[in-house]
């Protein structure tokens, strides 16, 4: 059975039917589903819960669909990690690593959306479905839509990484390269949605989509053993993310599945594109919008639809943001594939580098309980860790020659990991 | 002075300008540009700004002069010429 009431503005309140909807049609403000959780008590238990299948559609009754899950049937559930070794180089008691690096089928958060916005497109009856992306949006809609025999278009700026682009090409959509930047790409999908009648994920399946993005917030806690972290950083983009976080730990709040710990948020943004961490920081919930530049491309949002949410959340939940640079992104990718085996792409780079930050400065206590969000993979970007590392020798298939390398590695004092970090 | 200045309707405003997807105006800001568009119609006004009269845009309402956010250029004060087109986009999520 579904739970779903109705569409609802979040600004006025405005209701409407469950459609594909891009806005509230009074004010703009973003529609979001509303479920009935009176209805829910005693019926969505954490019993209910762990006896679903092993993927994000074990919370299906707080999801936004009628009839069955259409797509991404594996998706979700992804690893959370307690990541002593890191969390002892950065001088912390209890931290975790949400790895959706390891997402199926695409490998980043995003698959956890689409899994939801395709249930969609198929339940309203679309025959092509649709994303403006900074990659990995364009990725997922891409596999997803050709697992489940849709046509894709999928837009995205110019410029993007080659990892991007083959990983969506090769999954057969149309794709087109938009001169501009992600705000271009974006603008433009607004008058596509508008014009054609497709199912643009992002754009007029957005309630939908958005909703997704809550099952990762629902894992962190899960995982957890059904409990909270005191501490969330989550990258910040388009802002979906962290608002839908806030509202998976809410809903299990109100169903009386966790303990309220009053957790706190953070977001992470790249130095290169951070209108809402430089708004947090000068004390405004207006923030100005940028042109983007920075190595993060997946995050390089500088007109961010849902800004204004991440910013007044983080200031509710007495969280706090931070910026990082190029360099102590790369830094913090090293850092975490080598005390954690973790390859993320800059994206997670820039959450643990503003999560290192944050923790330094005090903002996040060491001895509390941390959650780092990690929302992509790092073999989509390979290009940018090129010149990060020491060229590997290359020598004859003679013992004698692999004795010599053994014995110059002894000699170097052992290279653990790096950057050194200040407890 | 005709009406010079080109403005792109997205489909939840058409309501409000008898479903036009365009309308052209006069003025040579974009203040005065949506100043006469809310004079004309009084519905689509009430949209695009905020309670605040007609100072400050609706903060999920994205503005451009032909491919550029005001934002980026004098916001309301931009100035527009003959020719100019002005789209009315609402803000979406992110990728």
């Amino acid at each position: 059975m579904s739970f779903i009431k109705s569409l609802r503005c979040k600004e006025c309140g405005a209701q409407y039917p469950v459609e594909p909807r891009t806005v509230c049609d009074n004010d703009f403000g973003p529609v979001e589903v509303e479920f009935d959780y009176e209805a829910m008590r005693g019926k969505v238990t954490r019993q209910s819960i762990e006896s679903g299948p092993r993927s994000l559609w074990r919370y299906r009754d707080l999801l936004p669909i009628d009839g069955e899950p259409r797509a991404g049937l594996r998706s979700g559930f992804t690893p959370l990690i307690k990541a002593d070794r890191l969390a002892r180089e950065l001088g912390v008691k209890e931290l975790y690593i949400k790895d959706d690096s390891a997402n199926y089928p695409t490998f980043s958060y995003k698959d956890r959306v689409v899994a939801v916005a395709l249930t969609k497109a198929i339940e309203f009856n679309f025959d092509t479905v649709g994303c403006a992306s900074t990659g990995n949006l364009a990725h997922s809609v891409a596999a997803h839509a050709a697992a489940a025999g849709i046509r894709a278009f999928v837009m995205i700026p110019h410029d993007l990484e080659e990892g991007k682009i083959i990983g969506s090409l090769v999954f057969g959509p149309r794709m087109v390269k938009i001169r501009g930047n992600y705000d271009d790409v974006n603008r433009l999908c607004s008058q596509i949605a508008d014009k054609y009648n497709w199912a643009i994920v992002n754009v007029n399946l957005r309630p939908f989509y958005t909703e997704g993005a809550k099952t990762h917030g629902f894992e962190i806690a899960e995982q957890l053993g059904w409990q909270l972290p005191q501490h969330t950083v989550v990258p910040v983009a388009g802002g979906t993310l962290l608002p839908k976080v806030y509202k998976a730990y809410r809903e299990f709040i109100t169903l009386g599945l966790v303990e309220d710990n009053k957790p706190r948020f953070y977001a992470a943004q790249a130095a290169g594109c951070n209108p809402v961490s430089q708004a947090i920081e000068q004390g405004t919930n207006l923030f100005k919008p940028q042109k983007p530049n920075t190595i993060a491309k997946s995050i390089a949002i500088g007109n961010p639809a849902d800004g204004y949410y991440v910013i007044n959340l983080v200031n509710e939940s007495q969280g706090y943001s931070a910026s990082a640079q190029d360099q102590e992104i790369l830094d913090a990718v090293k850092l975490l594939a080598q005390t954690e085996g973790i390859f993320t792409e800059p994206a997670g780079g820039t959450t643990l580098a503003c999560a290192i930050k944050l923790i330094e400065s005090g903002r996040i206590p060491r001895d509390e309980s941390i959650c780092v969000c990690i929302t992509g993979n790092g073999l989509k970007t390979v290009e940018v860790m090129q010149g990060q590392f020491a060229k590997a020798p290359v020598i004859n298939a003679k013992m004698t020659e692999f004795d010599q390398i053994v014995e110059q590695i002894a000699e170097t004092p052992p290279q653990t990991t790096q950057p050194p970090v200040k407890a | 002075m005709a009406d010079n200045i080109t403005v792109l309707i997205p489909t939840a405003l058409r309501p409000q300008v008898d479903n036009q997807d365009t309308v052209s105006v006069a003025g040579g800001s974009v203040r005065d540009v949506l100043g006469s568009l809310a004079g004309k119609y009084p519905d689509l006004g009430k949209r695009l700004f905020t309670a605040n009269g007609e100072q400050e845009i609706n903060r999920f309402i994205n503005v451009y002069v032909n491919d550029e956010d005001i934002r980026f250029l004098e916001n309301l004060d931009t100035a527009v010429k003959p020719g100019d087109e002005l789209s009315i986009v609402p803000a979406i999520a992110g990728g």
